[in-house]
């Protein structure tokens, strides 16, 4: 979190949905940056407020019932939530794409597939007609689907080729950031193989900064530069990809590792977090891991935990489990 | 673990109480249910509430108009107006109720066999479904009530049968969704027999649509009884039905028009609450609009 | 485990579904057994025939062709009545533990549906008395026992939809992709939880997953499928160790691993997994094989013996030329 300048830097967010049942505390008081060119790893579990995020950064958290109730999301040094819809719908897709889960059904079915990328290039170039379908078989060409398929509709393709469509629509108009949520969940193994080989080639090509949201850790070693761990709306831990993968230092981080069985040796039982994640309506007071954390002591149940930095660049937001690693180092 | 957040489960409301709470939530749908529940009070306690008896003639007091003593009229024999529709109420209710009765019971059962084993007898039973579908449904009324002669019970059965398709339809379409769920495949695993899995499995969870057809076919039943009885297919003299009373008092609308009227708004009154009360429940029954 | 007949002996078996562009062939001419207490993996990538073969091998769909042999008895060919008696030794577990379970019933009334479809007890005090204890085995809190499947998290009912597989005290129990639904952590527990299940009573698992590393886990022996064949099947530390088919080596090497700095050089196959409608004469797998050669278009590999215990269907397994790779 340097001062350098910051493509994305969002401060003290919280988005809640107001629900029969209470109020969903989606995301509470996350900070979080992202330089230009650089890749993020989002990484929680199912209700983690990932997703969430996501949305909020592209002004599309669905209002009734969510709301953003607090802080800033700067994009370029500009507060995007203080833009308008007519301005948030140019930046959508302009400068800021998102690439969702399911191909199957990101895709509008009865129309062809050059067509669904020039409509983006129409929308946020002055460009003609043909000038949108020519760059759409560039994309598509990008992406490795050959032109002559250019003309077909998305149930013609694979799952594995319409995410390549859909990676060619977000990058149709060059974006400056890209948010990829879960974009290789719906694909099996060795598709999913293919579709990061994919990006990874793209980076290579195309200076887009990359927000990829997953649950899977694995995915996280290969692409990203840094990760943020979140837990119940929070980040609690942010740090460059090798010192979280080499010393993790919030507990919840640690138990997420410890859950996924190892391919490389064998272990009788897996070491596994207790209990269930909270209520998102009903947290519990002071670090909400602590219910369910091993290292627990006191005063984790009153103060909410602030991010220190025990590394450089490395934050986690853990008083208890902050502090050993400093000289451990293991 | 975390018991705090815990302490809800178990405890949520479940089945007409929920369903209730969200019903109560659509004025419209209130005010449906409020005059239903009425209805079915006048039906029931008829006999208490209406000041005359529905055949008591007085052909001294013939044509009165709406006046304290009778409060909605006499007709052409001198009979309550009034009292005659309070007992209508039974016999439009008990239309609606046992027709749409007999159009679930009918339809709900071939509906399930069709969809449930899917194949040939799906084939044979929808396609008989579609040729009555293809008889407008007052023509086919008529068609039976014509051959099985008037009556009450008659009219009901005609009713039953012209309505049964819709319903044959719903609950096939809603099982064919719920066949393919795992927990299906689950009660296959421990050796349950199809009938089991058919009536404590799958026809549960397509109540929902089912109901809403209902309510809303109650009223369509009472339309078209109202309809057949208009025409002389229906109840005969002198029971009173609004539909039949609406014909016995056509002859007289242009100088005793409060004869036609007064049937004509309950039966408009039945139907419309009736209708408040189906959308309301389909809203309140949609799962999707949960929580 | 060393027994000299396997619990569970399955031959040839088939099962095609009649589709408008011709037969479907989900699950072809597969054989295999099973020892008594060990547990089976069974992976491979969607529309592989893993979790129809799951089904037909207890006949929760009826097979095409082949045997399905439990305890030496073929139950593919039993009677009705008899296959009901089955039924209580012969459980699965299903993937989604949203639509596995009715929303109509409360835990307890879902535990009890097995008990109740078999007339297991005579009285419902003794049947509580069992799905009290059902409930603490998968570690359900027994205060659950009047909540609704959707008050509960993936985990939970998950645990309900075991605690239902157990009710009858089976021997063999198909896990059709149990964990593929819930999240890590909570997969990790449930994970723990079967495992722990089968050292107390001994069960013999058949575990369908897409997730390697799971299947890795909780397998002794690991049978790969590849559009409705086992191209693979071997003892779980050999086929990590040294895949001998090529499609197991594209398989392993393409699961990202969750350490920093370990990437494995990357065996990229070509295109997509072709249909299972009418497939051709031939190596299933030859058109994406980056080996292949000009007979495995004509010829059928069959799953043969390597050595002890290892099978491969590949016409060159061991004499690959790795072009790439290591």
């Amino acid at each position: 979190m340097e001062d350098k300048k910051l493509l994305l830097d969002i401060q003290d967010l919280s988005i809640h949905y107001v629900v029969e049942s209470g109020t969903v505390h989606a995301v509470e008081h996350l900070n979080l940056s992202l330089a230009p060119g650089e890749n993020l790893g989002f990484v929680g579990e199912t209700g983690a407020g990932k997703t969430t995020t996501a949305l909020g950064i592209m002004g599309l958290v669905p209002n009734p019932p969510g709301k953003v109730v607090n802080g800033k999301i700067l994009f370029e040094g500009e507060d995007l939530l203080k833009k308008t819809e007519e301005q948030m719908r140019s930046i959508r897709g302009g400068k800021i794409a998102m690439i969702f889960q399911d191909p199957m059904t990101s895709l509008n079915p009865v129309i062809t597939v050059d067509k669904q990328i020039a409509e983006m290039v129409l929308l946020h170039n002055n460009v003609t007609e043909q000038q949108a379908l020519e760059r759409a078989e560039e994309m598509l060409e990008l992406v490795g689907i050959k032109r002559e398929r250019a003309r077909d509709f998305p149930h013609q393709f694979s799952g594995g080729m319409k995410q390549r469509v859909v990676i060619a629509i977000a990058l149709a108009c060059n974006p400056t950031l890209l948010i990829a949520d879960e974009p290789t969940t719906a694909l099996d193994v060795t598709i999913q193989a293919q579709v990061l080989e994919l990006m990874h080639e793209l980076r290579r090509k195309i200076n887009t900064s990359l927000i990829m949201i997953t649950h899977d850790l694995g995915i996280v070693a290969e692409m990203c530069d840094k990760v943020a761990i979140m837990y119940a709306g929070k980040v609690v831990e942010y740090a460059p990809t090798e010192a979280l993968f080499n010393h993790p230092g919030h507990p919840y981080t640690e138990g997420l590792f410890n859950s996924i069985p190892d391919l490389d040796s064998d272990e009788e039982e897996l070491k596994v977090i207790q209990g269930l994640m909270p209520d998102p309506t009903n947290l519990p007071s002071g670090c909400t891991f602590h219910p369910r954390c091993p290292y627990a002591v006191e005063a984790c149940s009153k103060d909410v935990p602030p991010m220190v930095e025990i590394e450089p660049g490395h934050f986690v937001a853990c008083p208890v489990r902050g502090k050993p690693y400093l000289h451990l180092g293991k | 673990m975390n018991e705090h957040t815990e302490k809800n489960i178990g405890q949520s409301q479940h089945g007409l109480k929920e369903i209730f709470k969200r019903l109560s939530r659509a004025p419209l749908a209130m005010i449906g249910l409020a005059i239903v529940v009425v209805l079915v009070f006048t039906a029931v306690f008829a006999g208490f509430i209406a000041p005359y008896g529905y055949a008591e003639q007085d052909l001294m007091a013939a044509f009165e108009e709406p006046s304290g003593a009778h409060l909605f009229g006499t007709d052409e024999f001198g009979r309550d107006i009034f009292s005659r529709i309070i007992y209508g109420s039974r016999i439009s209710l008990q239309v609606g109720f046992i027709a749409v009765g007999i159009a679930v019971f009918a339809g709900g059962f071939l509906g399930a066999i069709a969809g449930y084993y899917g194949g040939k007898a799906d084939n044979l039973i929808m396609r008989a479904m579609d040729v009555l579908l293809s008889i407008p449904s007052i023509l086919l009324a008529i068609a039976i009530a014509a051959s099985l002669g008037p009556g009450l019970f008659n009219l009901m059965i005609a009713v039953g049968i012209s309505s049964t398709p819709n319903y044959a339809r719903i609950v096939r379409g809603s099982v064919l969704s719920i066949r393919n769920q795992e927990f299906v495949e689950a009660a296959k695993a421990v050796g349950s027999s199809d009938l089991r899995i058919i009536l404590k499995h799958i026809i549960p969870n397509c109540l929902a649509p089912i109901i809403v057809q209902a309510t809303l076919g109650v009223a369509i039943a009472i339309l078209t009884a109202a309809g057949l009885s208009f025409i002389g297919l229906g109840i005969q003299p002198p029971i009173p039905e609004w539909g039949a009373m609406l014909s016995g008092g056509r002859e007289y609308i242009r100088d005793y028009a409060y004869m036609t009227v007064f049937p004509g708004l309950a039966i408009m009154i039945t139907i419309l609450a009736l209708n408040f009360l189906g959308d309301g429940l389909r809203d309140a029954l949609d799962p999707k609009l949960k929580r | 485990m060393e027994q000299t007949h396997p619990m569970v002996e399955v031959t040839n078996l088939k099962k095609y579904f009649k589709t408008k562009r011709g037969m479907l062939h989900a699950v072809d001419d597969v054989s295999f057994t099973i020892r008594k207490g060990e547990t089976l993996g069974l992976v491979g990538e969607s529309g592989c025939g893993k979790s129809t073969l799951g089904r037909v091998m207890i006949r929760l769909l009826e097979a095409t062709g082949g045997e399905a042999k439990f305890w030496g008895e073929d139950i593919l060919r039993y009677s009705a009545g008899k296959m009901k008696d089955m039924r209580r030794k012969v459980q699965i577990v299903f993937q989604d533990p949203y639509s596995s379970l009715n929303p109509r019933l409360s835990v307890s009334e879902l535990i009890a549906e097995p008990l109740l479809v078999n007339r297991v007890y005579s009285s419902a005090a003794e049947r509580n008395r069992k799905i009290a204890e059902l409930m603490d085995t998968v570690g359900l809190a027994r205060r659950l026992m009047n909540a609704y499947p959707h008050e509960l998290d993936g985990g939970r009912r998950q645990r309900i939809g075991i605690a239902r597989s157990l009710a009858l005290s089976p021997e063999f129990i198909v896990l059709d992709e149990p964990v593929s639904a819930l999240d890590v952590c909570i997969q990790a527990q449930i994970l723990n939880l079967l495992n722990s299940l089968q050292k107390q009573f001994g069960y013999t698992y058949v575990f369908i997953s897409h997730n390697l590393s799971v299947v890795k886990h909780v397998s002794d022996r690991i049978a790969v499928m590849y559009l409705g064949k086992i191209v693979e099947l071997s003892d779980y530390k050999s086929l990590f160790v040294e895949p001998l088919h090529p499609y197991t080596q594209a398989l392993l090497s393409a699961i990202p691993l969750p350490k920093f700095g370990k990437k494995r050089d990357r065996i990229i196959l070509e295109g997509d997994v072709p249909s299972p409608i009418e497939p051709p004469e031939g190596c299933r797998f030859q058109g994406r094989c980056p080996y292949r050669q000009d007979v495995c278009k004509e010829k059928t590999p069959e799953l043969r013996e390597l050595e002890p215990g290892r099978f491969v269907a590949c016409h060159f397994a061991r004499t690959l030329v790795p072009a790439s790779g290591k």
